[in-house]
């Protein structure tokens, strides 16, 4: 979905955000004063600039003050104080929200990243039919976001869909998945694993940059393939798995398009897939609650912000950048 | 693992088992929905298999006119949402960029920094706010609030590949046009713009699928059915399911994805690389 750990692809990472920038810069490098081309850069950035005081800031900020309102769209904004807050503490709907939410990233985001990772280290290394095999993985990344595969899954996992026919050839014999609320999520779930070939080509990607001299140096000191795969190939990839990790945890913590057409918008049966982002749509789109949304929506924010951050603490301990 | 496996020909064929095996599961789904296009609605369910036992187009007539104004309408509806924010996102993307990167000013790493830190931000928490103005301003059923962003670099995640991609290319260009007299302006047009290319070609690729896919903006924005793109316009299938059957829903689907899997057949290279640099989806 987007890029974000840059030091771990780009050869030239930017500045990490929130770094000191700025008055280092005064001095003019090639020709032409600061002063003319600061000129010239906000021509260049009118554009941006008004996306990104229009449609990015101003919403920002705006949703933050709403989130202290009660509005309806029709009448002026009422502060609340922090109502929205307090009422979110008690609604078991919101609750529900989060717990599906929570289930579908921690167990869709990693058996999404092992999934990639056992094929991408499969697939490397010389195979006849590499890009042939990377294709037909990728096809269904690509695909996974659309509708179209929202409505085939419905019917994948129908009462009469494929699964339970396969199921039934094993004697299991289970109604439709997506009326069961103890499944319902499941089947989400595996959508999103069946997406597994983005993560995999970044992982393709970061085994190459793996030196091939390693391998040979521990094969010469007798170590087995075992062996060389978690003493050199993981230990080296640990950077790929986290930027991985994050991207793809950012990313289902906001699913939305799915859980809405596959539940036919309702998030059931019984809020069994009612996402974070499909309560949010309720609230804010439906009921035309528009403060409470924005509240859920800041609450949304500050809990990715904190899982990236607390992802961030831990990765010190796991991901290798090589001696320092 | 194949770990186990000693000698390298024994290894390399339960690799390729094993890959088989996936790319079988992977794949089936899809073969199976393309069958099942062709096949009468009441067997789709009963069936399968992939070998179809009575062949028809009925699933594709009658889709094409379920929702009362003809397929035609949707496809044209997202090509022209496609189409523009393409564009979009190629001006504004690439001039920001390029003053970014290349652009000597006392707020550079300031407005990159931003720019970065948008990139993380859940759509949702400006999503009502942007309805709010949006319908202020009186275009709700209008594509102005699904093309204007795109006109003004909100897509953050291009600026950041063009930026990369401007980065890397020598300065000693930009001089040289610059010894002869070229202006800013002249140096991101002649110079910079066509070494882009890379970088605009994978741009292009991914906007264009995005907002093909895009399903959350048109639902928010689009309410009257002769202004839906195919997303929304799929949904409402559904939503009549009873009546329109699984094989016109599974039929007008599948051509739903058909300028996506263009895209992968063609763009194959520039979609894997733009993955592998920037950790895009």
């Amino acid at each position: 979905m987007m890029a974000l750990a840059s030091k771990d692809t780009g050869r030239r990472a930017p500045r990490a955000p929130g770094a000191p920038g700025g008055s280092a810069s005064r001095a003019p490098r090639t020709g032409g004063t600061a002063r003319g081309q600061g000129l010239v850069a906000h021509l260049f950035l009118l554009p941006w600039m008004i996306g990104m005081v229009g449609v990015t800031a101003g919403p920002l900020i705006a949703s933050a003050v709403l989130a202290f309102t009660d509005y309806d769209l029709l009448s002026a904004p009422q502060f609340i104080g922090l109502d929205n807050f307090t009422r979110m503490a008690g609604d078991e709907r919101f609750w529900a929200a989060v717990r599906v939410t929570l289930v579908y990233v921690l167990v869709s985001v990693p058996l999404q990243l092992a999934f990639a990772l056992f094929l991408a280290v499969v697939l490397d290394k010389g195979l006849r039919g590499l890009s042939l095999y990377r294709s037909a993985f990728y096809l269904p990344s690509l695909l996974g976001g659309s509708v179209a595969i929202a409505i085939l899954w419905r019917q994948i996992f129908g009462e009469e869909g494929l699964v339970n026919h396969v199921l039934g050839w094993f004697g299991l014999e289970l109604g439709s998945w997506l009326q069961d609320p103890s499944l319902a999520l499941s089947t989400l779930v595996v959508l999103n694993v069946w997406t597994f070939g983005s993560p995999m080509v970044i992982f393709l990607a970061g085994l190459r940059q793996i030196p091939e001299d390693l391998y040979e140096a521990a094969m010469i000191d007798g170590a087995g393939r075992v062996r060389r795969f978690w003493s050199i190939t993981i230990p080296l990839l640990t950077p790929i798995i986290f930027l991985n990790l994050i991207l793809q945890m950012i990313g289902a913590f906001q699913a939305f398009t799915q859980a809405h057409v596959v539940s036919g918008g309702s998030g059931g049966p019984l809020d069994s897939t009612l996402f974070y982002t499909l309560y949010i749509y309720q609230r804010g789109f439906v009921n035309f609650d528009m403060g409470y949304a924005s509240a859920m929506a800041w609450v949304l924010l500050l809990v990715i912000a904190a899982a990236t951050a607390a992802n961030f603490v831990v990765s010190r301990r796991w991901v290798y950048y090589g001696d320092e | 693992m194949a770990a186990t496996v000693r000698t390298s020909r024994g290894s390399r064929l339960l690799r390729h088992a094993v890959l088989l095996l996936f790319v079988l599961l992977m794949i089936y789904p899809l073969v199976w929905m393309v069958v099942s296009s062709f096949k009468p609605s009441n067997l789709i369910l009963s069936q399968t298999g992939i070998v179809p036992t009575e062949v028809t187009l009925d699933n594709y007539v009658d889709g094409w006119d379920a929702l009362g104004s003809p397929f035609t309408l949707f496809l044209g509806n997202s090509l022209l949402i496609g189409v523009g924010s393409v564009l979009g996102n190629l001006f504004s993307c690439s001039l920001t960029a390029y003053a970014l990167a290349r652009l000597n000013f006392r707020m550079n790493k300031v407005y990159l920094a931003l720019t970065l830190m948008t990139i993380m931000l859940p759509f949702h928490v400006l999503v009502i706010p942007q309805y709010i103005l949006f319908a202020e301003l009186g275009w709700i059923n209008t594509y102005v609030p699904l093309l204007l962003p795109k006109f003004l670099a909100t897509d953050a995640v291009f600026i950041f590949l063009m930026v990369q991609f401007i980065r890397s290319l020598p300065r000693e260009l930009d001089q040289a046009a610059m010894i002869d007299g070229a202006g800013p302006f002249r140096i991101f047009w002649s110079v910079i713009l066509p070494l882009m290319q890379p970088a605009l070609i994978t741009t292009t690729i991914f906007t264009f699928i995005w907002t093909w896919n895009d399903y959350f903006g048109p639902l928010l924005y689009l309410t009257r059915t002769e202004l839906y793109t195919v997303p929304v316009a799929l949904k409402s299938l559904v939503d009549t399911e009873t009546t329109s059957g699984i094989g016109t829903m599974f039929a007008m689907s599948l051509i739903s994805l058909v300028p996506i899997v263009l895209f992968f057949v063609f763009a194959q290279r520039y979609i894997i690389k733009g993955i592998a640099t920037t950790g895009i989806k």
